[in-house]
């Protein structure tokens, strides 16, 4: 056996196996399956698509058409330049906004004014102002059609702020004395002490950013008109979802009037999946250990 | 804080203090923490603006508000707004159909994860075990408009599914649209999404069992149903009753993009939740003080119930969430 296994867990009979196997198959292939069927159909020529319509196992009569479409520089090409810049430049300026704000809240005792600001933020967590007083700040500061309507409503999300400022408060507080005793300002103690410690937890929290500023759509979908600013989600909902027809959102370079082939359907929705499921294992198993530290003491 | 004002800090410890550090002025504390405040500041700038700001905006809930005069030019018409929320048949669907929809959630998405952990759970080889977690988070992290697209491309009406059905000489079949369906598709399209995050905080509660407590059981004759029924799930009770109940605060929040998105092809009847009613109403329909009216209330509601799930939870379990 490759793993040590307590010696009061006997192995279980072959049919108590057998079945747990089969239903933990069944689980697997019910998570996964939809995924590799949109990837072979994406792969396939829109004629073999319409004569295998069932199941899927490999392309029909593989090619790469679709993605050629689709990543001819044409809006969904756009819309990708668009996500990429948002979930960059959010996730980076998310990550120092909130790794900031977090140790700034870490000292309760000794920054007058910080502890009220604590419940300030968290009083956010329980009771929102609903879409449209944020339809309407969005408008009145002047960011409506602009990339930084996406960007900085979910600058600091409360939830990750909290998961944060409880891994900062976890970290050996002599450590940090002994370093202010030492004469070392606030600023060097989180640039070289707190964050070098903290690197698992802005690991997560930068795949939490990242994930939800590339799969934003709502905020795309509320303040975006330009069809140019359009991230991959809004437009994958206009040419799969609701299957508009492609001239009502193409830019004018292309005159057909009718709904996307599926396979170019397929292509689209690969393409906004894709970064997701390339950082993904990376990152995944910082996973359980951010969110529970969050879940328990948030 | 000017130099001036901080000058001397006062460093006498007073021995009669119960505190556990020496008390010194307020400027002179402040000045000290001069670059927390530097930290903090672009934080409180960003709470303020986006979080706050907008609460001020409710009061054109009491308004009839007109994007042309704006907040300070728009008349106020005291309650009318939420007056006329009552009477609106739309808000009675849309409140029928959060209610049903968080229901089904509940009975069937709720216990999902819980399922899923105990079997994940009675698996021997911890390699399995972490391979079919990794692959059961994974439909967490994917948006909703793709989780949308993948469904209709399987289950839609030019999709597998149909083509299946065709195949053994059905008739054509679209189970995307048909608003006698959605709620089960809601449902299942949850489930799907969800049931592998949701076993995170299970797994947590399993591994704080205590070993001994299997060790002697095994002494005892008892087998791994056994084992299951009268030692795994009575350990994490507490963790499923505070999540229940946690959940029952937010039963007025279903899905809201996992509405949106789906509601041109099922229709508002089946598919206008409180959350998209706002929407609709407002931003697309242009009547805004009505429907900022209804995201208010649902807010206060909203958050009435969690405060009191939490209450209850403090009670009942002895700690709450927060």
């Amino acid at each position: 056996m490759a793993t040590a296994r307590p010696a009061w867990m006997e192995k279980p009979k072959p049919a108590v196996t057998l079945l747990k196997g089969v239903v933990i198959g069944l689980i697997v292939l019910v998570m996964l399956y939809p995924f590799w069927y949109v990837i072979v159909a994406s792969l396939s020529t829109a004629q073999g698509l319409r004569q295998h319509t069932g199941f899927l196992l490999a392309p029909a009569e593989f090619t790469l058409d679709a993605y050629r479409a689709v990543l001819s520089g044409d809006i969904v090409t756009q819309s990708l330049l668009v996500s990429v810049f948002v979930t960059v430049v959010g996730t980076l300026l998310a990550v120092v906004l909130t790794v900031l704000t977090a140790y700034g809240l870490t000292r309760t005792r000794d920054v007058p004014g910080s502890r009220a600001l604590l419940y300030l933020i968290l009083f956010t967590m329980l009771f929102t102002a609903g879409i449209i007083p944020n339809y309407l700040l969005i408008k009145g500061v002047g960011l409506l059609d602009s990339l930084g309507a996406l960007i900085l409503p979910g600058a600091i999300s409360a939830f990750n702020l909290v998961v944060v400022r409880n891994f900062f408060m976890e970290l050996p507080g002599e450590l940090l004395d002994s370093a202010r005793v030492d004469g070392a300002g606030e600023w060097r103690i989180l640039s070289q002490i707190v964050v070098p410690l903290s690197k698992s937890i802005i690991a997560v929290i930068a795949l939490f950013y990242g994930v939800s500023y590339w799969n934003e759509f709502f905020n795309a979908l509320l303040y975006l008109q330009t069809p140019q600013k359009w991230p991959v989600q809004l437009v994958l909902n206009q040419y799969v979802v609701q299957a508009s027809p492609l001239e009502q959102i193409s830019f004018g370079s292309r005159m057909d009037s009718q709904t996307a082939p599926r396979t170019i359907q397929m292509a689209i929705v690969i393409v906004a999946t894709l970064p997701i499921l390339v950082v993904y294992p990376f990152l995944q198993k910082y996973f359980t250990k951010g969110v529970l530290t969050g879940a328990i003491k948030g | 804080m000017s130099q001036a004002t901080s000058a001397n800090p006062p460093r006498q410890v007073r021995s009669d203090r119960v505190h556990q550090r020496p008390q010194r002025r307020l400027s002179a504390r402040i000045l000290s923490a001069r670059w927390m405040y530097v930290f903090l500041l672009p934080g409180f700038v960003f709470f303020v603006v986006f979080r706050y700001v907008p609460l001020l905006g409710t009061i054109i809930a009491w308004q009839d508000y007109s994007p042309f005069l704006g907040i300070t030019g728009s008349p106020f018409v005291a309650w009318d707004n939420f007056v006329a929320l009552l009477s609106d048949p739309e808000v009675a669907t849309a409140t029928r159909n959060t209610l049903v929809l968080s229901l089904l959630q509940l009975v069937f998405a709720f216990p999902a994860p819980i399922a899923l952990s105990l079997l994940l759970n009675s698996l021997l080889s911890e390699g399995v075990k972490r391979s079919v977690q990794a692959i059961v988070y994974l439909p967490h992290f994917i948006s909703w408009v793709v989780v949308i697209s993948v469904w209709q491309q399987v289950f839609g009406g030019a999709g597998m599914f149909t083509g299946v059905v065709e195949s053994l000489g059905g008739d054509p079949i679209n189970l995307m649209s048909d608003p006698q369906l959605f709620p089960a598709m809601v449902t299942a399209q949850v489930i799907w999404k969800e049931i592998g995050w949701g076993t995170i905080i299970f797994f947590a509660a399993i591994s704080m069992i205590p070993t001994e407590q299997y060790e002697s059981a095994v002494v005892d004759g008892a087998g791994p149903w056994r084992r299951m029924w009268h030692i795994t799930l009575p350990g994490i009770v507490p963790v499923i009753v505070l999540l229940l109940i946690l959940r029952l605060g937010t039963v007025l929040t279903v899905g809201f993009e996992q509405l949106l998105l789906q509601q041109p092809a099922v229709g508002a009847d089946a598919a206008q939740v409180l959350d998209t009613f706002s929407y609709f109403r407002g931003i697309v329909g242009g009547d805004w003080g009505l429907a900022t009216a209804a995201g208010l209330v649902k807010g206060a509601i909203g958050t009435a119930l969690v405060i009191a799930a939490n209450k209850f939870c403090k009670r009942f379990a002895g700690h709450g969430a927060f």
